[in-house]
């Protein structure tokens, strides 16, 4: 039995039967018709942002937290285009979306009506997948294979664009199981070829170490019980990309820390000194490798991804492993087991002996102060008093995203929600109102900047009229950090633009937006501040001020291997050539 | 061979590698890609050769199957073995492309293109251009006192070779559709 209906009462239809709870969105001409229907229900709850970028930024904070699909819903023209930077970071970092736009009606499409723009052709590039839906009988359909595309194989945003007619006319609904996905349908389970040789020289290895990624994350709590089996069967030491903190729990004895350009410096030289590595759901970013001729030269390279574009993109594999994490590790496990395999007990001690060296260096160390924060002081003490507690942590991006990388520890996947590959400042503050919208009675706290925290503030009023009571928990160093940081160690300190003038008292803004703030610069101050943050109902701002001069370190210096890491502030003198001003 | 024209020496320093891959071993490649005939999926094929920095040389599409909805992309691209197996890979996971066939690779290929050439001229340099075109197989499919214009298919090279003897015998214009493509036998 077929249901008739209109083209916008099948789009509430089609998410309803999608187990589509909230939508994060913002009305506009182009879509009113949808949003007359969302009026006129109560099964899926709509969050009202204050921009669209926000929209998709909360929604890419609430499927990170929950491994659902997250759905935004803006409005055509300038809704669709302030969309665009969410859906990139989205796609960049393989969040699944659905994206639904509002288009002017089929018959204006091409005339430059008020609000048009194409949406599909400027959303191509930064979509997985995208569609404009001229016709109200495959709306139904449509929107079914796009939660399928935007979670099967690496997830990713997608985008429907709906013209206004097609959202008023009738026709008959399609239900999810009647939707035609067959043809995609990404590959799974990896080669068992590939994963005998994974764990034939796994058997072998002298120097092994575990690189995890994102892609841990993105295949679901089981693909992190299996890494942890993995990682406990083997006694390999692991260590992860910015995506793929969690996975592994931090507390883990095997655990090195993040890797990378700001990563843990016991990390670096493992993977730099490493005789096997086994990228697990990571895609070998610029951030990870540094200079790729003399990345991890000794090493035999397994690389486990769902995207066989990944393979062989950056660095060639000698073993490529296509398919999702949870299977492969599964498949992998069990050949393990079933062969009775051991680990060169030997040459793993002496590996493990040499990793302790390397610990023993103690990168993390910072110089302390009793009159200033220091931002990694912040960060360790918020840190202590939030340990075990039921907790998820958003951050922008800058030093002071890096610092929380550094000095909070993750014991769960789901729980860390960054913007890694895209890097985009703005993103935390919305991010964090989407987790807290899907776990209403959890702590969360974006670990902010003040700079990157001004760009979505306006989302505070979308935290306060949702009672989410995020923790806006701001490192502020009037600097542009991480751009200063760079202006020290590359532009002969020439701080250009880089410092934040005019800022608003965060105080004043809290109370301005009806929550509460408070700014602490003293650090025999801060403990009882964070309690008071953590213990109040309600959004709370925390403007932190910290030591203003800090550069996050340690650091692998732009166009250097691993192995070249400086770790102090002494060392960065003469660090990077005079060359590097070509780089990122 | 980089539009930007960076100095290989500047790439030493920076947190990207700026060394060209493709400063060696240059492949050229027949693919044949085979998509749903839907709104925006060429602009989509293109779109990532443009976005991600690879070459068309040449590109023709059409649809093939229309109980089926499929197109067909010849697309003839160049670059190092290391961007040929990128490109298949990026192809092969967009969601409207059903399947990526290497013809360089994947056995013998039959390559064909057709051109249409307009050559004007007078007296003896019309008789030869006429002499040539038989030798050369090219038809005639539109002719006035003053000027023929010829059809002619084959490979690329072939027609390389015809325009170039037209061209001191009066070539005004040519038209090109690029290479269509399949594998021999079955």
């Amino acid at each position: 039995m077929t249901r008739q209906m209109t083209g916008a009462r099948m789009v509430v239809q089609a998410l309803k039967d999608q187990d589509v709870e909230v939508v994060f969105g913002y009305p506009g001409g182009a879509v009113l018709p949808i949003y007359d229907e969302i009026f006129q229900q109560n099964d899926i709850k709509h969050i009202l942002v204050r921009h669209e970028q926000g929209a998709i930024h909360m929604a890419e904070g609430y499927a990170r937290s929950t491994g659902k699909v997250g759905v935004a819903l803006v409005t055509s023209g300038p809704g669709a285009t302030n969309a665009v930077t969410g859906l990139t970071d989205a796609l960049l970092d393989s969040i699944p979306l659905v994206v639904l736009s509002g288009q002017v009606p089929t018959f204006l499409i091409g005339t430059d009506a008020f609000q048009e723009a194409d949406t599909v052709g400027i959303t191509r590039p930064c979509t997985k997948h995208n569609w404009l839906v001229k016709d109200p009988a495959i709306l139904a359909e449509t929107i079914h294979q796009a939660f399928h595309v935007a979670r099967s194989g690496r997830p990713g945003p997608v985008l429907i664009d709906i013209p206004k007619d097609v959202q008023f006319a009738t026709a008959a609904y399609a239900a999810p199981e009647t939707a035609r996905v067959s043809h995609y349908q990404p590959k799974v389970r990896g080669d068992a070829e590939q994963i005998l040789r994974m764990v034939e020289l796994m058997e072998t290895a002298e120097r092994p170490v575990f690189y995890t990624g994102g892609g841990v994350v993105n295949s679901g709590p089981a693909a992190s019980a299996l890494l942890r089996e993995f990682v406990d069967a083997t006694g390999f030491p692991i260590t992860s990309t910015l995506m793929g903190l969690g996975a592994y729990p931090a507390s883990g004895k095997a655990w090195l820390g993040m890797l990378g350009m700001h990563g843990l410096y016991e990390a670096n030289l493992a993977m730099h000194g490493c005789d096997l590595m086994i990228n697990i759901g990571a895609r070998f970013d610029d951030r990870i490798t540094g200079r790729i001729k003399d990345f991890s030269p000794h090493s035999k390279k397994v690389h486990v991804d769902i995207d066989p574009s990944s393979i062989n993109k950056v660095i060639r594999v000698d073993v490529p492993i296509v398919g999702d994490v949870t299977h492969v590790l599964e498949d992998a496990l069990a050949l393990w087991k079933d062969r009775g395999s051991r680990v060169n007990k030997a040459a793993l001690a002496k590996w493990w002996k040499q990793i302790a060296v390397w610990q023993a260096v103690k990168c993390l160390n910072y110089k302390p102060s009793s009159v200033l924060i220091k931002p990694q002081y912040a960060l360790e003490r918020l840190e202590a008093l939030t340990k075990g507690m039921d907790r998820y942590i958003t951050t922008e991006v800058g030093q002071h995203q890096m610092w929380a990388a550094q000095y909070l520890g993750f014991e769960a996947p789901n729980r860390w929600m960054t913007s890694g590959g895209l890097g985009t400042m703005g993103y935390g503050l919305p991010a964090s109102i989407g987790v807290q919208i899907a776990h209403p009675d959890s702590l969360v706290i974006n670990v902010a900047g003040e700079a990157s925290w001004l760009m979505n503030m306006q989302e505070m009023g979308t935290a306060m009229q949702f009672r989410a009571p995020v923790k806006q928990f701001i490192l502020n160093n009037e600097r542009l950090g991480m751009v200063r940081q760079w202006q020290d160690l590359l532009h002969g300190q020439r701080y250009s633009q880089s410092w934040s003038e005019s800022l608003p008292d965060f105080v004043k803004l809290a109370e301005a937006f009806g929550c509460k703030g408070i700014q602490i610069s003293d650090p025999a101050d801060l403990d009882d501040a964070i309690m008071e943050m953590i213990r109040y109902d309600g959004p709370f701002i925390f403007d932190c001020r910290v030591e203003k001069h800090e550069n996050c370190l340690p650091m692998i210096p732009s166009g250097k291997p691993h192995n070249e890491m400086i770790l102090n502030d002494s060392e960065t003198a003469g660090a990077i050539g005079g060359k590097g001003g070509a780089l990122v | 061979m980089s539009p930007l024209n960076i100095k290989k020496s500047s790439a030493s320093h920076s947190a990207y590698d700026l060394h060209d891959p493709n400063a060696v071993l240059i492949e050229t490649h027949t693919l044949a890609v085979v998509v749903d005939n839907e709104s925006g999926v060429l602009a989509r094929v293109i779109g990532l050769f443009s976005g991600r920095g690879y070459n068309i040389d040449s590109l023709t599409v059409a649809e093939v199957d229309h109980a089926g909805h499929r197109s067909r992309i010849t697309v003839v691209t160049t670059g190092t073995p290391a961007v040929i197996e990128q490109i298949k890979a990026q192809l092969a996971r967009m969601v409207p492309v059903h399947a990526v066939h290497d013809l360089t690779v994947e056995g013998p290929a039959v390559q064909r293109e057709l051109a249409l050439l307009k050559v004007a001229g007078k007296g003896e340099a019309r008789i030869e251009a006429l002499r040539l075109a038989e030798i050369f197989r090219a038809h005639v499919v539109d002719s006035t006192l003053e000027s023929f214009v010829f059809e002619m298919t084959g490979t690329p090279e072939k027609i390389d070779s015809f325009a170039e003897l037209m061209r001191p015998l009066g070539l005004r214009e040519m038209a090109r559709t690029g290479v269509a493509a399949l594998s021999r036998g079955v």
